[in-house]
This record gives structure tokens, C-alpha cells and sequence, in this order.
């Protein structure tokens, strides 16, 4: 007995470690298979118009050949560039002052042409919202007047449907931009002013509420130093308001992400929206399982962008208690 | 005291409106205070002490009477009146030596050259012994090192009135000591003016030239006015037994818990029960 306490074992310790990473790993693991089971006994129960409902197992397939689908639409892209190429290059030669033509390829967009133009709309709209909502909420914050004046507009716009937006955002765009030669499509248009429009609220409220609540202590000890109206804002205001403002660029961010997906279906503008309303309207036995890869992968790129932007929080805020949920 | 006053209280009162109408803080309180005096502000919880403060501070506007500095009226708060809070008030965002760098650049901007502000502002951490901190933010480090950088960012400012509000109340008495031991040495180097609020009688009469006793509130105003008359530099071991010091804390206890006794319900006792231990406490 003497001999084993004077010798200290690592086992405790790693049995410790060993646990915490049951707990960590497993409990998780635990959770998706329980989920997989259920999942895959409900499937084979449901039949639909369309066969029966997927599970996990064709789920796992239509991925793939999505997939698949995506890498034969980037090699019949790239052999068309490749001959439009040569044949651009043929007719230099035969005739040098012929002015080669460049087309694009119009082949169907994939499903991962769909996530990129769904996250680059979610981010430019996102970016958008953040552009006027800081300011504006800084500034709604800073004086009573103005939070009075604007806090019912505030109130009535944030409970609204993206649904209602769309058919406005869609008719102003449509007149509002017109050009021969656009430099983006008007559906991105619709798509971001929408996603802007819904995701505004939560920005302005936190951001001005975070504002408006800065410690009187440090507003006197601001006065003392005679800090200027701007250097007061940027140096006590805005550090004083950050771990509010990003809590509200959080709810901003998932509002965003599922602002898109509804807008996109409805307005038929491309996107990850378009794929599933492309699919449901398709038909095929294939469709219900392409749906459901959609849906999952939805649900990861919200997880993945909302554990961005709390990265983010963590690099930019001085508040460093700030937990991961 | 010189015939003309560095820093005049002048007949201040400040009525307060309440949902329930006005209610009279301060009633004509009035105090001249000479270039270098050191004073502290005693009384009860309630009795106005840091209504008196934040006057001088400019933070609040007194109802009538005013405060004169050298001659000019204190309109608004500025750093040659500088505060040290109660609860520090540092910048959470700003390091140590941040914190202090903010009012020295408002201070010395086109006075001071970059390189003199940073020896200016690594001074002035040094002289509170908080040099080894400069890069720690304030959640980094103790409460009582906290409020020594609160003391050195209004130090920087080069006050001419260093103002606290009980800047030791919420230390224990161990860190209370050395932190009043740095604030003697401090006064004693550069000999600003300082008005303290504490609810601790040993720390008024080891510090102050003189202890300004307030009444009760409401309508607060000053009771006694006691010179405390021990030579400088002072030492608190050796005073602990010196019968002047202990008749200047018997005259402090005797206005506190006799003449100015405090009759409170048990409920609003309960409230303050906390801040008049202390000093019960001590005394």
C-alpha cells in the first residue's frame, strides 16, 4: 500500500480522461444513433406518392450522387471551355483579326453550385443588415428621443414574415434596377434585400438596448476624462456594447440563414431553397431522399455559421466568459 | 488657511425630484479647502457624502450655491478634478496600462511627446507599485490592485482635487492598510488637494488634515469639522497607542454613534447593514 502511494500511477488520471471524453464523444454519438434508429424505423413505415419515405441508408446513396452529379457537371463544363478554347484558337489563327468569343456554360447548377450561392446571398444580406443596424442601433441607443421614436417601427417590423417581404422586394427591384448589362442577377437582389429586411431587427434592438445600458460608471469616468462625443463612443459606447451586438449578429445570422431558404423556394431564385423545390416538383423516386440531404445539410451550415460568428465574439470581445452554446 | 481658499464648497444644497416630490439631500453645506489639505467626508449611510463629491466632481449640478475652483466656477467634470470610484470603474476592455493611457492622451495631447506620455503613464503605475502589471487586464488581476490603477489613471491627470469615493470600501483590511500607506507617501510626494468619503473613523483620522462630520440626512449638512492636528509623516503602529490619535477617533465615534446615532427600522437596516459593519467594525 505504501509502496503504490509513493509511486502516483497515472490511472486516475487517465480514467479521468478516458471519461470526460466518453462524456465529450459518446453521449453524442449516442444521441445520432438513437436518432438513425428511430429515423430508419419511421421511414420504412411511411409510404408516400413517391415511394416510400428514405432512410438514413438512402439518404447516405442520394448524397453521393449528388455528388457524383456535381463532379460530371464540372467535367462536362471544363471540356466545354476546353473546345470553345481551341476552337477560338483555330479561327485566330485562320484569321488574326477575329475577335474571339467567350460564352459561359449553361449546364443545370448542382447542388453544391446551390450551397455557394445560397452562403454568398446569406452573407451579403447578413453584411448588409450589420452595415445599418450597428450604426442605426448605436444611434437609437445613445439618445431616449430617437429610442422612442423608433422603437414601435422596430416593434411592427420584426414579427414580419419574409413571405410578406418578397412580393414588395421583388416588385421595387424589378423596377428600381434597370440595366442592359446587370452586374448581378435581380434574383440575388431579391434574395438579400430579403434576407436584410428579416434580419435587421435583432441586430438594431440588441445593439441599441446594449447601448443604452452602458454602466453609468463608466459614463461618469468618461465625463471626468472629458472624452470627446466620438472617442466616448468608440472607446466606452461600442467595447461596453460588443457582447450585446453580437448576440443580436447571432439571431441576426440564423434568422438570415432561414429567411433565405423560404425565400428562395418561394421566389424560385437559385439557391438551396430552388434545389428542394426543384426536387419536390420533379417528383422522381430519387426526390424525397435528395430533400432530406438538402434539409441535413441546412441544418449543418446554420450549426457551422452560428459557431463562426461565436468565434468571431470570442476573437473580437474583450469579455472572454462568453459561453459555447 | 490662506484668505484666498483653493477650492470653495460654497452653501451648496441639492433637492433630488422624486415621484413623490422633492426631496432635500443636502442643505447648505458650506467648506473652504486649502491647496495640498487633505479631507475626509464621514457620516452615515444616506447622508450625502457622495452628493457633496460628485458636486465638487461636477457630475451633478447643485439646486443652489455652487463649487469655486481657484477662483472659477465648476461647471462640468474634468480631469483636473479627478475621481477615483468606489468599484474602480476601470475599463474592462483596456489593459492597465490602457486604462491610464486614455485620460493622459485627453490630459497631454500636444503637451506631452508619444515617449513622454508612456514614461509619464509607467510612472505613475510604478508610483502605485503596479508596474509589473501594465499589460494585465483588470479581470487579471486583484481588487485592491484594481482600485491602485484607478488611483494612478486620476493621478496622471495631474489633478489639482483628487476626489474618492471610499476608494478602500470594498478591500479587505489587510490590502486597506498598504493601500492607505501608498496614498500617505503619494499625498506627501506631490501634495494634491483630496477630498476622501470613507465610513472607516481610523482610516479618517490617519489620513485627513481634517474630518468633516455630516448629519443624518434628509437635508444633510456639515455637524462637526475636526482639525486633526498629528505631525506627518505618521505612522500607524506608533500612533495606535498615542493618546492625541486616540481622542481624535474618540471625537469622530462620539458624533458618529452618539450625537449623529442612527435610528433605522429593522428593514432598511438590514439594506445598509453592510457598509456601517465596516466601520463599526474597525471602530
Amino acid at each position: 500500500m505504501k509502496l503504490l502511494a509513493e509511486s502516483p500511477s497515472p490511472t486516475p488520471q487517465v480514467v479521468h480522461y478516458l471519461g470526460n471524453l466518453a462524456r465529450a464523444v459518446g453521449l453524442p454519438l449516442v444521441g445520432v444513433a438513437v436518432f438513425l434508429f428511430l429515423w430508419s424505423a419511421a421511414a420504412s413505415r411511411i409510404d408516400t406518392s413517391l415511394g416510400q419515405f428514405p432512410g438514413p441508408v438512402g439518404v447516405w446513396e442520394q448524397s453521393g450522387n449528388l455528388y457524383a452529379e456535381h463532379v460530371e457537371q464540372r467535367q462536362r463544363a471544363d471540356a466545354f471551355y476546353e473546345r470553345q478554347d481551341k476552337r477560338n484558337a483555330e479561327k485566330l489563327a485562320k484569321n488574326p483579326d477575329y475577335i474571339p468569343k467567350q460564352r459561359a456554360y449553361t449546364g443545370k447548377p448542382t447542388f453544391f453550385d446551390q450551397i455557394g450561392t445560397s452562403l454568398f446571398t446569406v452573407m451579403t444580406g447578413f453584411l448588409l443588415a450589420t452595415l445599418i443596424a450597428v450604426p442605426l442601433g448605436i444611434v437609437i441607443g445613445l439618445s431616449q428621443g430617437l429610442y422612442a421614436a423608433f422603437n414601435p417601427l422596430i416593434q411592427l417590423f420584426k414579427p414580419v414574415s419574409p413571405l410578406a417581404w418578397l412580393p414588395l422586394v421583388t416588385l421595387v427591384v424589378s423596377a428600381l434596377y434597370v440595366t442592359d448589362d446587370p452586374l448581378v442577377p435581380k434574383s440575388f437582389l431579391n434574395s438579400m434585400f430579403t434576407v436584410m429586411l428579416c434580419s435587421i431587427w435583432p441586430t438594431i434592438v440588441n445593439t441599441a438596448v446594449g447601448v443604452a445600458n452602458v454602466s453609468q460608471d463608466y459614463v461618469n469616468v468618461s465625463r471626468v476624462l472629458r472624452l470627446g462625443p466620438l472617442t466616448h463612443v468608440f472607446k466606452v459606447v461600442l467595447p461596453s456594447s460588443i457582447p450585446m451586438i453580437f448576440t443580436g449578429l447571432r439571431l441576426s445570422l440564423s434568422i438570415a440563414w432561414m429567411v433565405l431558404i423560404a425565400a428562395e423556394m418561394l421566389a424560385q431564385n437559385p439557391g438551396l431553397g430552388k434545389f428542394v423545390w426543384d426536387e419536390f416538383q420533379n417528383g422522381s423516386s430519387d426526390s424525397l431522399g435528395r430533400i432530406m440531404v438538402a434539409v441535413l445539410v441546412i441544418g449543418a451550415i446554420g450549426f457551422l455559421l452560428d459557431r463562426g460568428m461565436l468565434l468571431l465574439q470570442r476573437a473580437v470581445s474583450w469579455d472572454k466568459a462568453v459561453n459555447l452554446r | 488657511m490662506s484668505s484666498n481658499p483653493h477650492l470653495v464648497v460654497d452653501h451648496v444644497s441639492m433637492s433630488f425630484d422624486t415621484p413623490r416630490g422633492s426631496f432635500n439631500a443636502l442643505d447648505d453645506v458650506h467648506l473652504k479647502i486649502a491647496k495640498g489639505e487633505f479631507v475626509s467626508l464621514i457620516g452615515h449611510s444616506g447622508c450625502g457624502k457622495s452628493t457633496v463629491l460628485n458636486v465638487v466632481a461636477g457630475l451633478l449640478r447643485a439646486s443652489r450655491g455652487g463649487v469655486v475652483l481657484n477662483g472659477q466656477e465648476v461647471t462640468e467634470p474634468g480631469p483636473e478634478r479627478a475621481v477615483v470610484f468606489q468599484n474602480h470603474s476601470l475599463f474592462p476592455w483596456l489593459t492597465t496600462y490602457q486604462n491610464v493611457e486614455l485620460g493622459v492622451k485627453q490630459v497631454f495631447r500636444g503637451k506631452k511627446s508619444r515617449a513622454e506620455m508612456r514614461d509619464w503613464i509607467e510612472h505613475n503605475l510604478a508610483m502605485v507599485h503596479m508596474e509589473h502589471a501594465m499589460d494585465k487586464r483588470p479581470d487579471e488581476i486583484s481588487g485592491g490592485m484594481k482600485q491602485r490603477v484607478g488611483i494612478a489613471r486620476a493621478l496622471a491627470m495631474e489633478p489639482e482635487v483628487l476626489l474618492m469615493d471610499e476608494p478602500f470600501g470594498a478591500l479587505d483590511a489587510l490590502t486597506r492598510a498598504h493601500l492607505q500607506d501608498s496614498l500617505m507617501e503619494i499625498h506627501a510626494t506631490l501634495g494634491n488637494t483630496v477630498i476622501m468619503i470613507t465610513h472607516d473613523v481610523d482610516e479618517a483620522v490617519l489620513l485627513s488634515d481634517r474630518i468633516v462630520m455630516m448629519t443624518n440626512g434628509p437635508a444633510a449638512t456639515i455637524g462637526e469639522i475636526l482639525t486633526v492636528d498629528l505631525e506627518r509623516p505618521r505612522d500607524r503602529i506608533a500612533l495606535s497607542d498615542d493618546p492625541a490619535y486616540n481622542s481624535y477617533r474618540h471625537s469622530v465615534l462620539e458624533f458618529l454613534y452618539e450625537k449623529q446615532r442612527k435610528v433605522e427600522d429593522l428593514g432598511s437596516h438590514r439594506k445598509t447593514s453592510s457598509k456601517t459593519s465596516v466601520s463599526s467594525e474597525v471602530a
